[in-house]
């Protein structure tokens, strides 16, 4: 009898106790982020999709076509190619696309280049109403583009 | 042609905006109490509720509305065609006609009848046939489990919630609620659920209506009903589009007539808690304050188990209310 | 949602906990013999979300499948990354410097921290509770905020390589670890009072699901299931690995075997990884975070080697046999969530739905690692 009146009376208050707790947090301010209206800061690392650096001298890529990120890629998303003008030391890139349907966005393209080619972007608001556009993506245009 | 009597023309105008009134303050009580149960658990999660619809979200249900008016009706194969669309009708109407006894202030009341406690809860049993025949109607497994257990909740939980009340009217002589409340003027001390010198006991039955309140409206801790983790939609698995907005409105409907009951009874209607002035303003906030407690608790805590379920109600809440009602008839009885 | 309804001599019907339901977080078919409300039989069909991802291992470089590691459980990802990466360590006969060690048990016991809130809000959401969800949620933002700023990624972290990690730590990370590791010791009693004090829940919890210790040896069940059963295994402990020796802490074990027990032992080992943090950043040395030398397309010597670790939801063990080549021969990925699985169909017997459904969730399941 006397457990019986114990279980209830402690069963009341542990309830009222988590009422009293949800009740404190109606007292703070929300901590969600009002996308798109507010937007939120991106560190300095965050792995949006690749895209090509520019060299700010002559404003060409820095890429000199080694094919060493094409061959690190797990799935085989990155195409590129180049030819070597008349004069030059090194290699330029004519064609480099990106397959990001299929980018996994796991960075061993970006580890792998020894000449500071590649780097993330932070883009994260990606939308289209056609696949090619991001299943060919041209990161000579689009640096450019976003550089401009 | 004879003439139509003065005061028969004037009864029928008064009975029509009745009938239009309880009908729009239910249906919009139902619709923005169905916003409040978003927005309210957004203050308590860290997060915004709906804002995008209208400033504060306010055209919510509206959104709601036309959402669920737009879905297609489907009736499963092999369902029972009647029944399945009797049973959303049959929660919803009791829940509505419960209204016509309910004073609202000292002047509003459709209608004041003399036993108008006893017509609310014997319509108030109604809801469950309704949500039985739905689950069964559906040809689903699923609601037909969840119909049992609605039965079974519903029957254990009428119980206390019929012995508090029995108490309550020893104390107060008569079924008429109009009386009710007219006998808890002047100061919260006054009020039923305060009344100590009818019996020690008697907060504790005002939380044992509160609880049976929330658990013949199926609202968690008590939804297995629609237990959504388990079940799905339980017994409103199979309903689409209105159908599924019917059992919704009646749900908010069920709490708004449990809240309204709840400050008629125990909480001194529509008078002040210091006694200065009476009206509908005080009806109405303690009853939106009793609907507040009634969506705070089911943002709390978890769902109880079936089993536990009934034994909180038949070996906790009943020989409370039985303790209850031997209490009071003793006290009564002795001053 | 399909139904078959079948009538055996015994009156009993098979009901399907289908591919979708809300309960089995993620593609889980559990066809369900039930007597009334009592479960008979809890068959489980799995293989929704298979991948073939020990296939791929054998198709890819070893440093190609490194985004795949993360992609099995999802939820405490560092862990299966850390196992294979362990694994061709072991194998390739590399040694990664003291930091990157360090470095790596501290990020793997943050994804800890993160996976076990998770765990708590979903199990709270099986059982009826949607607040706490969101504030553990909240908690658990701020360590992937914390995982952000050093590996770039939220939830498939690909961040560590053969013979270290990508990239160094700063000293934002580490003071924001600090502050976290405080805030969340000021947030554990109102985790207790809100939850674990709670009469519903414990009501739901206590007695419920007993998975004695005998059947988890039957079946090869680990992690928190088997230290809530009184065994008291943990691989950082029996079989140790990384920096683990050099540090102190304990081993939750709880005797009852049932579902509190469970939430019990999750719930310490929350508090045992903040101890480990702590002094993970007290003794973190200086230096490189990446072994020197290490061949950019590795072929480790022929061998054939296995490797466990203490993942968050059991042993996760890599089994990877060489043959020379820069491709494995072989990769067997040793997953916890299948034992722990497995556990379901013995335990479950006789038990009310609702009761089979709590003892699913507190297994701590993740469908894509048991499909892998």
């Amino acid at each position: 009898m006397w457990n019986y009146l114990k279980e209830i009376i402690t069963g009341s208050w542990s309830l009222c106790v988590g009422m009293w707790i949800v009740l404190r947090h109606a007292f703070r301010r929300p901590v969600t982020v009002q996308y798109p209206y507010q937007s939120v800061k991106l560190p300095a690392r965050y792995r949006g999709h690749i895209q090509l650096k520019f060299d700010p001298a002559t404003g060409n890529p820095k890429c000199i076509v080694c094919m060493a990120c094409q061959r690190a890629c797990p799935s085989n998303c990155i195409a590129l190619d180049g030819v070597k003008p008349e004069g030059a030391t090194r290699k330029v890139p004519t064609q480099y696309s990106l397959n990001f349907t299929t980018c996994s966005l796991c960075g061993l393209c970006v580890e792998s280049c020894n000449f500071d080619a590649l780097e993330f972007s932070k883009e994260y608001n990606l939308t289209s109403q056609h696949k090619k556009d991001y299943q060919m993506m041209d990161l000579l245009t689009y640096g450019r583009e976003a550089k401009k | 042609m004879m003439a139509i009597p003065k005061d028969l023309i004037m009864e029928l105008v008064r009975i029509v905006l009745y009938v239009v009134g309880f009908l729009a303050f239910i249906a919009v009580n139902a619709a923005y109490l169905s916003l409040l149960e978003r927005k309210v658990p957004s203050w308590f999660q860290l997060r915004y509720g709906p804002k995008e619809v209208g400033p504060w979200g306010l055209l919510q249900p509206v959104a709601d509305g036309i959402k669920l008016c737009a879905k297609q009706l489907l009736v499963q194969k092999g369902a029972d065609v009647a029944l399945f669309k009797l049973a959303p009708a049959m929660v919803v109407i009791p829940a509505i006609m419960s209204a016509v006894t309910l004073p609202f202030s000292e002047t509003i009341v459709a209608r004041n009848i003399d036993l108008g406690l006893l017509l609310i809860f014997s319509l108030s049993s109604i809801h469950v046939i309704g949500t039985m025949l739905g689950g069964w109607a559906s040809c689903n497994k699923y609601s037909g489990i969840a119909a049992a257990r609605v039965v079974a909740q519903n029957i254990a939980y009428e119980i206390p919630l019929l012995l508090v009340m029995v108490s309550l009217v020893m104390v107060t002589h008569t079924f008429n609620l109009h009386e009710i409340v007219n006998g808890q003027a002047g100061g919260f001390w006054h009020w039923n659920a305060f009344r100590l010198t009818a019996s020690p006991l008697m907060p504790a039955a005002f939380i044992i209506y509160f609880i049976c309140m929330l658990a013949e409206a199926n609202r968690a801790p008590f939804d297995m009903l629609e237990a959504e983790s388990e079940l799905v939609a339980g017994a409103f698995t199979e309903y689409s589009g209105m159908g599924f907005g019917l059992f919704f409105i009646a749900e908010y409907a069920n709490i708004v007539v449990g809240c309204s009951l709840g400050t008629i009874l125990f909480l001194g209607g529509w008078h002040c808690p210091f006694g200065l002035l009476p009206g509908l303003h005080w009806f109405l906030i303690k009853m939106y304050f009793l609907c507040f407690m009634v969506i705070w608790v089911r943002w709390s805590f978890p769902r109880t188990q079936f089993y536990g379920l009934l034994n909180l109600s038949w070996k906790i809440l009943i020989p409370f209310a039985l303790a209850h009602l031997v209490l009071t008839s003793i006290m009564l009885k002795l001053l | 949602m399909s139904i078959e309804a079948q009538t055996i001599h015994r009156e009993t019907f098979v009901l399907n906990l289908g591919p979708q339901h809300p309960a089995t977080h993620g593609v889980l078919r559990i066809k369900l013999t039930m007597n009334g409300e009592y479960v008979e039989d809890a068959d489980p069909v799995i293989g929704y979300g298979h991948r073939m991802q020990e296939k791929m291992g054998e198709n890819r470089t070893y440093a190609k499948f490194l985004p795949n590691t993360a992609r099995m459980d999802y939820v405490a990802a560092l862990f299966n990354t850390h196992g294979y990466v362990c694994a061709v360590e072991r194998l390739a006969g590399i040694t990664v410097p003291d930091r990157a060690e360090y470095i790596r048990v501290i990020t793997a016991e943050l994804n800890r921290i993160a996976s076990h809130l998770l765990w708590v809000g979903a199990f709270l959401i099986d059982l009826g509770g949607f607040t706490p969800l969101l504030y553990t949620f909240d908690d658990r933002e701020q360590i992937l905020d914390l995982l952000e700023s050093i590996t770039g990624a939220r939830l498939t972290f690909c961040y560590y390589r053969f013979g270290g990690v990508c990239n160094d730590i700063d000293e934002q990370f580490i003071s924001g670890t600090r502050a976290f590791i405080a805030r969340l010791h000021s947030r554990m009693p109102m985790y207790h009072a809100l939850i674990t004090q709670n009469i519903i829940f414990r009501k739901r919890c206590e007695g419920i699901g007993p998975i004695p210790a005998e059947t988890c040896r039957k079946y090869g069940g680990s992690g928190p299931v088997l230290r809530g059963s009184g065994v008291s295994y943990d691989v950082r402990k029996n079989e140790p690995y990384s920096i683990y020796p050099r540090l102190d802490f304990n081993i939750p074990v709880y005797q009852e075997c049932d579902c509190t027990a469970r939430y019990k032992v999750r719930m310490d080992e929350m508090v045992e990884s903040m101890r480990i943090i702590e002094q993970s950043l007290d003794q973190l040395p200086a230096g490189p975070v990446m072994a020197e030398k290490v061949p950019k397309l590795l072929k480790p010597p022929k061998g054939d080697c296995y490797f466990n670790v203490e993942s968050a939801r059991g042993v996760f063990g890599v089994r990877l046999v060489s043959d020379g080549t820069d491709k494995a021969y072989r990769l067997k990925l040793r997953s916890p969530c299948f034992s722990n699985l497995s556990l379901f169909r013995d335990c479950s017997r006789g038990m009310l739905m609702a009761d089979a459904l709590a003892l699913l969730g507190s297994l701590d399941l993740v469908i894509p690692d048991i499909d892998r």
